[in-house]
This record gives structure tokens, sequence and C-alpha cells, in this order.
């Protein structure tokens, strides 16, 4: 056993860190360096300096436009662009899509879609969740009808889908059965925004940020070639991109960026004539809460080194999704407990409040749908309690 | 990076995890309460045949030239069934400070015998006041010709009651709590003016309380240079940590194993007690530390020995840490899931909980840990 990095990855490591840097434009770089929040333009931009660069999708093949990295620089790639601060990717081309048509879609899938993801042409956005299909995704309600013409006709909601207004298309999960089973009954489809029919509605988070939508089907049509895989079999391809890059879910890179952040603002935050730095309640929780980040990073090495021998993630990479969203969640609940008054402020003027703390009241709203997305935290520990515990079922 | 076990690592696995299967079942904790030793003589003297005395030993002390994590490898099995023989306080605390830091002439008359399983050894640091700050030391060493004369208390000695061997840290020189000053003497147990009373601890095992009424030793019992012993304690007590985290990850997933199997035997209200949602997710909860833990443990048992000073006191306090938050946890919701019968002392869960609460005691507190972690440059690094 060893937990260093070789030296060929720790040279990876020197060279991604050098290249994101010279790489960020300045006006990118000047909001990381104050940890700003990054709007759709920001992303879209750098979306587009990784894809030059050929690293937009370290995971892809590749065989699809993938950089042919292992899991060990995937790893430490996605470690520096979080350290770094650079904007976060929209994750449901890249790494949700995309992914699916390469494991499931056929050939003209591939070649009308790929390519446009990765140069991020076009922008995707995920319809799984409705108005009464959240936790049990599987009891979904809009319905995709075949016209008999060679195409679907759907009709229902969906809702929080992320940045829909945004998106140029979006996946969806659409019931094409009902005599059966309710998983055995879903499809996949891949719907164009323009569709007539199709409408999207942003909504204000409690972040204050127009993150999320409600998106309307009404008599939209749909090729029935843009139906991934066989129709029906929806659920089944959905399910088998959850354990999708597990190894990345925990955001370890990110967590430790916003301690370092929690940090500086403690530094620069006084208590009683010394920094809250160094006042002694404050400087134990922030201790704690990066103890906690170390014991988290290091069952995340376990399920990289796994995932390098070509192991499938082993019941230590379930624990990644519920401990890394709870702990990025700490990290914002303690830098607005640091920020005493300041964490009041709410989308004034810049200046009101140093520039490093002005978005945290905002991500710390927001967050609290980490651990609700992507299958609530409850949902992971049921699966866990059924998958790896072997828990009676009732 | 890597994970991976060696050949050899899982073969030694296999040997002490069959022993603890059929030899070493956890009834043995009750037994020792009525042995004054605290442990079983043969058993040990068994474990020095198998050789695993000597794992992290050099082969010219009788050694067989393994490492931390080999023996780290080998406690977290003892800890599965509480083995409750001396292997943390006589082999990894004070054995490996012996190895590291002692002459030719001390390794060869300790080191030997103890890996052949015949004696024990132990650290007496703890003083009265001291909690787990190794300098704070006012047992007193005066020098007398060519020899020391040693006077003080010594508290909380773990295997004290049965060492061969004590290794006694005392000041030869500066106030209570100066981190210079203090020394490391071998002391014998039948050394004159040394008086040993044995106590119970909470697990079971037993500690000594030792005082030292003008013990007389010679030159040849310092260990290191006069006066610097600080560092060499302060690396024995974090040996002492990671090695409790070894264990504490043995006890916890022996406490997993037995929890989740009595969900699924236990009924009440006519079904399965592991079918109810609530004890469900405890027990993923339980299962969340479990993994923490061992992740930590096995960053403790590879950084133990880091040249890196810092590395390795930011590692063993955050493995510390997390045992102390995690492994109670898991401890206490253990017997919380078992209900009513989890809190007789007729149950096995009981006696995993009391040797986490000693573990989560020994070698640095969790306040301590923190304390430390925080104040290491690599707190503040990058920071300015």
């Amino acid at each position: 056993m060893d937990l260093s990095f070789s030296p060929a990855e720790i040279k990876f490591r020197q060279e991604a860190r050098e290249w994101i840097q010279s790489a960020m434009p300045p006006s990118i770089r000047t909001k990381a360096a104050v940890d700003g929040a990054f709007d759709h333009d920001e992303q879209m931009s750098w979306h587009k300096i990784l894809y030059k660069k050929g690293w937009v999708a370290p995971h892809w093949p590749k065989e699809v436009g993938g950089p042919g990295l292992d899991v060990a620089q995937r790893f430490i790639l996605s470690e520096e662009l979080e350290l770094a601060g650079a904007p976060t990717l929209s994750p449901f081309g890249l790494g949700m899509v995309g992914p699916l048509i390469i494991q499931f879609g056929n050939k003209t899938q591939k070649e009308r879609f790929l390519p446009k993801i990765l140069s991020g042409e076009e922008v995707w956005c995920q319809g799984y969740s409705e108005p009464n299909a959240g936790s049990d995704l599987a009891s979904l309600n809009l319905r995709a009808e075949s016209d008999g013409k060679g195409s679907y006709v759907m009709n229902g909601q969906k809702t929080w889908t992320t940045y829909a207004q945004y998106a140029d298309w979006i996946f969806v999960l659409a019931r094409t059965d009902s005599s059966g089973k309710k998983q055995s009954g879903i499809s996949f489809f891949l719907v164009d925004m323009k569709t007539p029919g199709v409408v999207a509605k942003p909504f204000l988070t409690t972040g204050n940020t127009l993150a999320f939508c409600e998106t309307w089907f009404e008599n939209a049509k749909v090729p029935a070639e843009n139906i991934v895989g066989e129709p029906n079999m929806g659920w089944t391809y959905a399910k088998a991109l959850l354990g999708h890059e597990r190894t990345l879910v925990a955001g370890v890179g990110r967590s430790t960026r916003q301690i370092l952040r929690m940090k500086r603002i403690a530094a620069q935050t006084e208590i009683n004539g010394k920094s809250a730095l160094e006042h002694p309640g404050y400087r134990g929780r922030i201790a704690r809460l990066e103890m906690d980040l170390e014991a988290l990073r290091m069952a995340n090495y376990r399920t990289v080194a796994g995932a390098q021998l070509g192991k499938a993630p082993g019941p230590e990479s379930s624990i990644l999704k519920l401990r890394g969203t709870e702990i990025q969640q700490e990290c914002f609940e303690l830098m607005m407990d640091i920020m005493g008054h300041h964490n009041l402020n709410w989308f004034n003027a810049p200046g009101t409040i140093p520039a490093r703390e002005e978005s945290v009241a905002s991500e710390h709203n927001y967050l609290r749908a980490a651990t609700i997305y992507a299958g609530s935290n409850e949902i992971q520990k049921n699966i866990i309690a059924k998958m790896v515990l072997r828990l009676p079922g009732t | 990076m890597d994970f991976q076990l060696t050949d050899d690592q899982r073969m030694l696995i296999d040997t002490v995890n069959s022993f603890t299967k059929k030899d070493s079942h956890v009834e043995r904790v009750r037994q020792i309460r009525e042995n004054p030793v605290g442990w079983d003589r043969a058993v040990w003297a068994k474990m020095g045949e198998l050789g695993w005395l000597g794992v992290p030993f050099p082969e010219d002390v009788g050694g067989i030239g393994g490492t931390f994590l080999d023996a780290g490898l080998l406690i977290e099995q003892l800890g599965t069934t509480l083995v409750p023989e001396p292997y943390v306080p006589s082999v990894i605390v004070a054995g490996l400070t012996v190895s590291n830091y002692g002459t030719e002439e001390q390794k060869q008359k300790l080191l030997p015998s103890m890996i052949e399983g015949k004696t024990s050894l132990a650290l007496a640091y703890v003083e009265k006041q001291s909690r787990y700050d190794v300098s704070n030391v006012e047992t007193r060493a005066e020098k007398n010709g060519g020899d020391y004369v040693l006077r003080g208390k010594k508290e909380w000695v773990i295997n004290g009651q049965s060492a061969d061997h004590l290794l006694v840290s005392a000041r030869t020189s500066g106030g209570a709590a100066d981190a210079g000053g203090v020394s490391l003497f071998i002391v014998e147990k039948n050394a004159p003016g040394l008086k040993i009373s044995s106590v119970e601890c909470m697990d079971s095992h037993k500690a000594g309380m030792v005082e030292l009424e003008g013990v007389k030793v010679g030159k040849d019992a310092l260990i290191g240079e006069e006066g610097a012993a600080a560092p060499i304690l302060e690396r024995a007590q974090d040996y002492g940590a990671a090695a409790a985290c070894c264990e504490g990850s043995g006890i916890n997933q022996s406490t997993l194993t037995m929890t989740r199997d009595y969900l699924c035997e236990r009924e009440q209200f006519g079904v399965k007690i592991g079918t109810f949602q609530s004890l469900q997710h405890r027990l993923v909860d339980m299962f969340v530390q479990v993994e923490l833990c061992k992740s930590t443990a096995i960053m403790a048992m590879l950084r133990a020995d880091s040249t890196d000073e810092v590395e390795r006191k930011r590692s063993v306090s955050a493995a510390k840490k997390q045992l102390a938050t995690g492994g109670f946890f898991v401890t206490r919701q253990g017997i919380q899931l078992h209900g009513g019968i989890g809190v007789t002392d007729e149950h096995n869960i009981g006696l995993y909980f009391k040797r986490m609460h000693t573990l989560c005691a020994l070698y640095g507190d969790e306040a301590h840990h923190v304390d430390r972690f925080s104040s290491l440059p690599s707190f503040t690094a990058n920071v300015s």
C-alpha cells in the first residue's frame, strides 16, 4: 500500500495546475481569486477553453473525443480544476447524456450528438423529476404516445430541470407503456428544446438564482429515432448511469478549496481583537471539518485506486455522495457562522461586504439541494441498506 | 497510489484472523478480569512463536523486518475479537521506541526476549497533571555520579502491571511544562524503590500506577540524549494513536456485523426489526463511519513512520479524531440497536463499546488531536 502519487502523476498534476492558471481568461481568474460565483456565459467560455485543450470530457473514451486519461489522472485533473476555483461545467451533457449515448446510443445518435456536447455548441438539461415523481422517480407520468407515423407525442410536466432556460436539448424519461411494472414502461428520449409545445419557465431558488425550471410538454412531437436504445428500457439505462464516475462525486477538491476560502475569511474577521482563525471555538470547528474532509479524501482515494485496477466501485464508494454533500454543506454553514453580520447581505452592490464573502449566502442556500439532488441522501441510505448491508425488505 | 495488500500481508491477515476466530474468542475479555497479569502469558508466547511480536522490527534484534503497516494490519485483526494481549503498549509504543532510539545494547537487552514472547514492555509517561502533553513531566531524574535517581509518580501505565521493563520519562532539567529537559530511562520491574500497583480499566484490561522513590539507574539506561526525549515521546504517542485507529477499525467491523445480524434476526411487531427504515438508516450511518475509520486507519498506518513530521502528525491526528467521533458513534449505536440486551454485561456488544472508549482516551483524545492538528503549520498554509 502506498498513498503517494507516482512521479508521472505528480508531473501531470503540476502540468494541469500550470495550464489551468495560464488558460483562465483574466475575468475568470479575477473572480476565481476571490471565490466568486460564475454565470452561464462564463461557464460556457471555460467549457470552450477546456474543449480546445482536449480536457472537457476527461472520462470519455478516446474514440469519441476523450483525452485518454487514466482514472488517477482524471481524479487529479478534477481536483486541480476544483482547487483553482475554475467554473464548474454543466454536468448534463458531459457527465450524463453523453456517457449514456456512448454506452447505449446508436451510431447516428453518437455522430449527431456527441461532438456538439464536447464543443459546447449544444447545451443539455435533464428531464427526470416530475411534480409527483421525486424520490419515487419510476412513478413518472409524462406520456409519450406513438402517432403511428414515426413520431411520439409528449404530454406532461418535468420539474427541477436545472438551467433548462439555457438548454438546447433535454433528455427525458417518459412513459411509453403503463401496462406492466412502473419501471418497465419508461423510454429515454432526446428532445430538442425548440420543439413546438416544449416550454421551460425558470423560477427562483432559495439561493435567489434562477437555477430551476418547470418544463412543460404539450403535444410535443419527437421523432422515434430520438429514443436511445430500446423503447421501454429507459429505466435500466438511467440506472446504469448512476454508478458513472462515482469516484468524482465527493467533490473533495471543491471542499478543500472552500475550507481554504473559509480560513481566508476567518483570518480577515476580527473577534475581540483577534482573527476568527485564532478564536478557539472557530479554529476547532474549522479543524474538525478539515479532518472530516481528510477522512473523506482517504475513502475517495481508496475508490480511485480500486477503479484504476478496473474494480467496480466497492461499498466504500457509496458513502462518497453521502459524506461529500454533507461536508459541502457544512463548509458553507461554518462560513456563514464565521461571517457574522455579513451573512445578512443579500445581493447588495459589490463592496457592501468583502468580495470573497459575497456569494457565500446564496451558495449556502442553494447547496441545501446537494443532499437532495441525484438521489436524496435518504434514498442513498435505502440503497446502501439493501445492496450493501443486505437488510431485509418490508 | 495503491491500496492493494501484498501476498505476505494477505497471509498474515489470514493467519491472525483464523487465530482470533478459533483461539481468542471475545469471552477471553471476561476471563482476564480474574487474572492479575491482565492477559495470558501462554498466548503471548504463542504470538512470539508465530513471529507476530517481531513484525515491525529489523532482523538483527530478532524481528522479521516488516513495516508499521504490517503491524497495523495485524492489530486491526486483533481488534475484531478484542484480543487482550499487550501488543500495542509493548510492541508498538515501547518496542518501536527502543528500536528507533535505543543503543545496540539496549535493543539487544529488551527486544529479542519480548519478540520471543518471554517478556513485555510498557511506556510510563502519563502523570496526574500531564494529560496528553508528553513534556508535562514532574517526575525528576537527579544526577548522582554517573547514575540517575528517579523520583515521582506515573499513572495509567498500560501494561505497567505486568511489564518486565518500563520506559519512564523524567525531567533532568527545566520546569514542569518545558519542552526541553525531559529524558527517557529504562527501569527494571524489580528495581529497588519502584512500586507498581495494579488498577482495573473499564475495558477489563489492567494498568499500572507507578511510584518511583529514589530508583537508581545507570547512564546506560538513558534512551536517546539527556533532555531530548520530548520528540521521542511524541512519536511514541503517535504510534499508539495510529495503532489505536487500527484496533478501532477492527472493533468497528465486528460491531457493524453483529448489529447487522441482530437486525436480521430480532423480531418485534411481528417483523424483523431490520425492516424498519429508522433502524436501517442508523445502520447505514454506522457503515459510513466504519468505512471512514478504515480509510483513516490506513492513512495512519502508512504515515505513522513518515519522515515528514508535519505530515505524520497531521495524518495521525486526523485519524485519531475520526476514531473518536466515528468509532464512538459506531459502538454507541451498536448498543442502541441491540436494545436492552446491549446494556448487559452478558452481551459482547458492550465489551466492544468499552474497548473503544479506552482507545479513544489513550494516546490523545479528540480535543488533543483537534488542537494539535490546528497548531501545525499546514493548518494556516496558503491562507494569507
